[in-house]
């Protein structure tokens, strides 16, 4: 357990950065999609090589990669500030005011129980697993407020989807923890608390095998699952540009709607953090037992850890991207079949699977 | 706990630290943003054309069912934390020999009911989303069709006509 003061560094430091990072992950956004369909994407504010420069470069590599508006974020965080706040008439304005709010502060809860490195983290809650599950479940609310109070066809169609699609895929997800969970248990073989996040990362690093080698299913569940609870593409149907115009946040505006856009990318990173926790070692590094990573010292073994975790998530937020610019969007009778019919059944069967396989390998000692 | 916090007033702490940083932001927004409303400004968004009634409206009762369905299932996957804690309890493998075949069997038995539930709820085809059937409009129109069909086949042009013939629409 950390001291106060400590969590009041790693709380504020993380506040920081998680905001700074949802910022430019909107950067990481454009620049991969601008790449993935052969587009320049934003190279305009915060990219110092005019268009001259860059012809008499050449084009050098180098000149890209510097210019790729690194203070795009900056821009657009200012433009939405100064953009005129419209409430529509017949809102419940106070409701209307407090779902981007609850979007906002419950994408952010998700991440006060993942350890970032060895010893790092916010607090080491002895249920962080049945935490984050209950944060993501809350995460709807916001949407499905914002869809109920604007007085909008178009917001609460998207609204409604939105909550219909959380819970179905919800059950999954469930199911996959629970799995997640008894693998840890089965490998601390000590009887100490699996349901905290810390365990389960430990329980990885300490033996080398990362859990996504033992449950390869569990983790593509659990990683669609965790795309659909973020509401991004394929299963953005919440806010299906096509039918419903803009879905649950058609009538925000300004700050507002800044708060929806930064929930859905800090979706993005937890969602990344979590398939990273739960089924790729969080912190651990390939072959720490060779190298010796624990005779390190603190602030190397911290070093090292953050440096795989903020590796690991990177990916991870790009597959995100990746999956968004190749997938095209489900239908909704799809989208309901795929979580009730495909991935209910599929996950109880590979909770049974390993529970046998476990109980198996009990029988053998 | 030597300092008088929880884990969870840590969680707290930092929950409080977001909400603040978005109240700042808000009141900000509120200080720098310009506010003009006027009725045309204000009417809900409907592809620019004046909206049609209340937007209460009503929805698919499907979305009902899928709600009163996943809460029977997350209430029974519930059951299932507490068994995965102790399905390799050391202390009690070492009480109890049989433990691992115990754990399993009773585990397996409910999730077999809860597999036949949704086999049950699939087979009753709640779990079937209705597809929507595309309205035809009703025409009122005293010339019968027969006779467009005479006026088609007499002033199109032969290759089209073994088009149409195949399938294709002109």
């Amino acid at each position: 357990m950390n001291s106060i003061g400590i969590t009041s560094i790693i709380a504020g430091l993380a506040l920081f950065i998680i905001l700074t990072l949802a910022a430019y992950t909107v950067v990481l956004e454009r620049i991969l999609s601008a790449w993935i369909q052969q587009r320049t994407g934003p190279n305009r504010v915060g990219s110092p090589a005019s268009g001259k420069m860059m012809i008499a470069a050449k084009n050098s590599i180098f000149l890209r990669i510097i210019n790729i508006g690194w203070l795009q974020p900056l821009a657009d965080v200012i433009k939405l500030l100064l953009k005129e706040d419209i409430i529509p008439a017949g809102a419940n304005r106070k409701v209307h005011f407090l779902a981007p709010v609850i979007a906002v502060t419950i994408a952010l809860i998700t991440m006060s129980v993942i350890p970032f490195a060895r010893g790092v983290y916010i607090a080491d809650v002895n249920i962080g697993v049945l935490f984050t599950l209950a944060a993501t479940s809350i995460g709807v609310y916001g949407i499905t407020l914002a869809g109920w109070s604007s007085n909008s066809k178009y917001s609460l169609l998207g609204g409604i989807r939105s909550s219909a699609q959380m819970i179905s895929y919800e059950l999954a997800m469930g199911i996959v923890v629970v799995s997640v969970i008894l693998l840890t248990n089965f490998r601390m073989a000590d009887g100490s608390n699996c349901l905290s996040l810390v365990n389960i990362v430990e329980t990885q690093v300490q033996s080398g095998v990362w859990n996504v080698f033992i449950n390869p299913i569990g983790f593509l569940i659990f990683m669609t699952c965790a795309l659909a609870e973020a509401n991004r593409s394929p299963f953005d149907l919440v806010e299906a540009e096509q039918e419903l115009v803009g879905g649950f946040h058609t009538e925000y505006s300004s700050m507002k709607f800044a708060n929806f856009f930064v929930a859905e990318y800090l979706h993005v990173i937890m969602g990344s953090m979590m398939v990273v926790t739960l089924f790729f070692g969080g912190y651990g590094g390939p072959a720490e037992n060779i190298l010796g990573v624990a005779s390190w010292g603190s602030v190397g073994q911290i070093a090292w850890g953050l440096g795989w975790f903020a590796f690991k998530t990177f990916f991870f937020m790009c597959v995100y991207v990746w999956i968004r610019w190749t997938i095209p969007r489900f239908k909704y009778n799809q989208l309901m079949n795929i979580g009730w019919k495909s991935f209910l059944p599929l996950s109880l069967v590979n909770l049974v699977v390993i529970a046998f396989v476990l109980a198996l390998i009990y029988a053998g000692k | 706990m030597n300092h008088g916090i929880s884990e969870f007033g840590h969680v707290l702490l930092y929950l409080a630290g977001g909400a603040i940083f978005i109240g700042l932001i808000a009141l900000l927004n509120k200080l720098l943003a310009p506010n003009h409303p006027n009725p045309e400004k204000l009417t809900t968004y409907e592809c620019g054309e004046d909206p049609v009634g209340n937007a209460n409206v009503q929805f698919n009762i499907r979305f009902y069912v899928v709600g009163l369905i996943f809460l029977i299932f997350d209430v029974e996957i519930l059951f299932l934390f507490p068994w995965a804690t102790i399905f390799a309890d050391v202390k009690i493998i070492q009480n109890v020999p049989l433990w691992g075949v115990f754990a399993l069997a009773e585990m397996s038995i409910f999730v077999v009911i809860l597999l036949l539930g949704l086999l049950y709820v699939w087979v009753k085809g709640d779990l079937e989303w209705i597809k929507p059937e595309a309205l035809e409009p009703e025409r009122i129109n005293p010339v019968p069709d027969s006779l467009y069909e005479e006026i088609n086949r007499k002033y199109t042009y032969q290759s089209t006509v073994k088009k149409t013939q195949a399938g294709v629409t002109p």
